[in-house]
């Protein structure tokens, strides 16, 4: 390695491999075109790519790569949901997890470090028991623990006994961790490009031709292209794009921010997360605390940050490490999330025959990256919606069949 | 800090308001279909632009109409329920 280095140092002329191409040309026609190279997007290309053989396939990404949520979101990768048909879902997104790196050949440095959720009230440490019992029957590592336990698994935390924030319990989900979002991302891109799947960034989506109920072709802000079939996985735009093809959908859009500080000595070496504090956080490979929450009070289409929730995510944090109270902040952002009345996303079919529905991933969409783009794939693949998707069919709303995540989500994601 | 004009109190703190979503229609519960419930409970207003929502003023209690651009978050106009129906502010 250190020749080949000094070989490159040297030469003059030396080309720097590129993982992912620049952006081509766009073609006259593509078997599958996928909207948005978010995560999601550009893991079902992988799948269709490496297992379906599709490889007549574009990505179009309105800005650059993987640069909307998939870059904002704080990367907690969980299966404690409370119901079977998310539990069984999020299970299989955190084993493909496990084995992401060597599926990729890239390093998404995946952190399986285990989620503890902390109770404040005797009526959250109930709904934990209810979430445990879920998840065993399910296979997931998950407990409901006493503060004794909760303080060996993190023992920086302020119990606050017999404060207005006692910690009196907490939900320990081993199977939890943390992964590098840009490179999952990335790695889920470069393997695709490998396969000739075609990424082009800068390619705005901007409306759709039908021929009866499908769709012929896109247009777009580089041309129009015919199309075979097309993925929907536009993030906090699906709302939008969704309208452009005709179909209503049940999402509006809320922000959601979060917030790092200054790297500091690795002391957390678990996500924590506290619902009743709407604050959660993770330590990250850099030695930054990560601080998430919940979204914004009300809707909005717009990236700008408010000092309000800064400051509610400041005090859950110091809540819980009262030793943080002079580390500065380093970074602070918000996202678009396209929140659904459920919290669970919307999967599968569409009112057209063509056209797939990879949306409503709101706060909690990073950790299905893999079992969505899997999944997702499979679906085009075979022209029907995959068996494990089923429950997600956005006609579950017609039929009043929601999957209410809403407990096992909030400040968790 | 974000002020909100209430029909009620006047310019208070945004931080003493709640938002409650988007208006919509009444419903006739006589003769609507599970699809018109379902498009009632879970479908709503998300454009880019005006949208006429309900916000309470909490300490108070007093329910109001807002007109709120979801892009720049301004508030365009607050006023009274009794003034519905009234024609919306252009975005
Ligand atoms: C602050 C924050 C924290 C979060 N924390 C977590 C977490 O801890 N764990 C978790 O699981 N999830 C979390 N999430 C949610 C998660 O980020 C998303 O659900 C997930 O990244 C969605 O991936 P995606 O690929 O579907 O969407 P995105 O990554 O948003 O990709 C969609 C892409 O579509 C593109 N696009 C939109 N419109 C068009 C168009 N017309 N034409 C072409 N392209 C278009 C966008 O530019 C974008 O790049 C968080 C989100 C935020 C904002």
């Amino acid at each position: 390695m250190p020749l080949t280095l000094l070989k490159y140092g040297l030469k003059r002329d030396h080309v720097p491999h590129r993982e992912i191409p620049p952006t081509p040309d766009l073609k006259r026609h593509y078997d599958v075109v996928i909207v948005g190279g978010g995560g999601h997007g550009l893991a079902a290309a992988h799948y269709l790519s490496k297992y379906h053989g599709i490889t007549k396939l574009a990505v179009l990404e309105k800005g650059y790569l993987a640069g909307g949520n998939t870059a904002r979101n704080t990367t907690t990768i969980r299966s404690n949901y409370i119901t079977n048909q998310s539990i069984r879902f999020y299970k299989e997104a955190v084993s493909l997890y496990e084995n992401m790196s060597h599926e990729l050949n890239f390093n998404v440095m995946f952190s399986q470090r285990g989620q503890l959720t902390l109770a404040h009230s005797e009526a959250t440490l109930r709904s934990f028991h209810l979430r445990a019992e879920m998840g065993k029957h399910h296979g997931t590592r998950i407990s409901v623990v006493d503060p004794r336990q909760v303080k060996e698994i993190c023992p920086h935390l302020n119990m606050d006994e017999r404060g207005q924030h006692e910690i009196v319990g907490g939900l320990w989900h081993e199977d939890g961790g943390t992964a590098r979002h840009d490179a999952v991302a990335w790695g889920y891109a470069a393997q695709a490009a490998k396969r000739g799947v075609e990424i082009h960034q800068r390619t705005e989506v901007l409306g759709f031709d039908k021929v009866g109920d499908r769709i012929s072709s896109i247009r777009t802000s580089r041309g129009t292209v015919s199309v075979g079939h097309v993925i929907q996985a536009a993030g906090g735009a699906n709302e939008h794009v969704a309208k452009m093809a005709g179909i209503d959908m049940p999402i509006r859009c809320f922000p959601l921010q979060a917030m790092v500080t200054q790297p500091l000595k690795p002391f957390l070496d678990t996500l924590v997360s506290s619902a009743n504090l709407h604050t959660y956080l993770v330590q990250s490979s850099r030695g930054e605390i990560v601080i998430g929450g919940g979204s914004d009070p009300y809707q909005l289409i717009s990236t700008r940050s408010t000092l309000v929730l800064k400051e509610q995510l400041a005090h859950g944090a110091l809540q819980l490490f009262p030793f943080l109270h002079n580390v500065k902040l380093l970074r602070q952002w918000a996202g678009i999330t396209d929140m659904t009345p459920d919290y669970t996303p919307i999967m599968g079919a569409s009112p057209l025959k063509n056209y797939w529905l990879d949306c409503g991933w709101g706060t909690w969409g990073f950790k299905a990256t893999p079992v969505a783009g899997k999944y997702m794939a499979e679906t085009v693949a075979n022209e029907r919606a995959a068996d494990i998707l089923l429950p997600f069919s956005l006609d579950r709303f017609e039929k009043l069949a929601l999957i209410n995540e809403m407990g096992a989500t909030a400040a968790s994601h | 800090m974000k002020i909100m004009n209430c029909p009620l109190n006047g310019p208070r703190n945004i931080s003493e308001f709640t938002c409650f979503g988007p208006v919509h229609d009444a419903l006739d519960t006589q003769s609507i279909s599970d699809s018109g419930w379902s498009h009632y409970l879970f479908y709503h207003e998300n454009k880019a632009g005006i949208i006429r929502e309900w916000w309470r003023h909490t300490p108070s209690n007093y329910f109001f109409i807002a007109e709120r651009h979801t892009v720049t978050d301004e508030i365009v106009a607050t006023y009274s329920p009794s003034e519905l129906p009234r024609t919306e502010s252009k975005s």
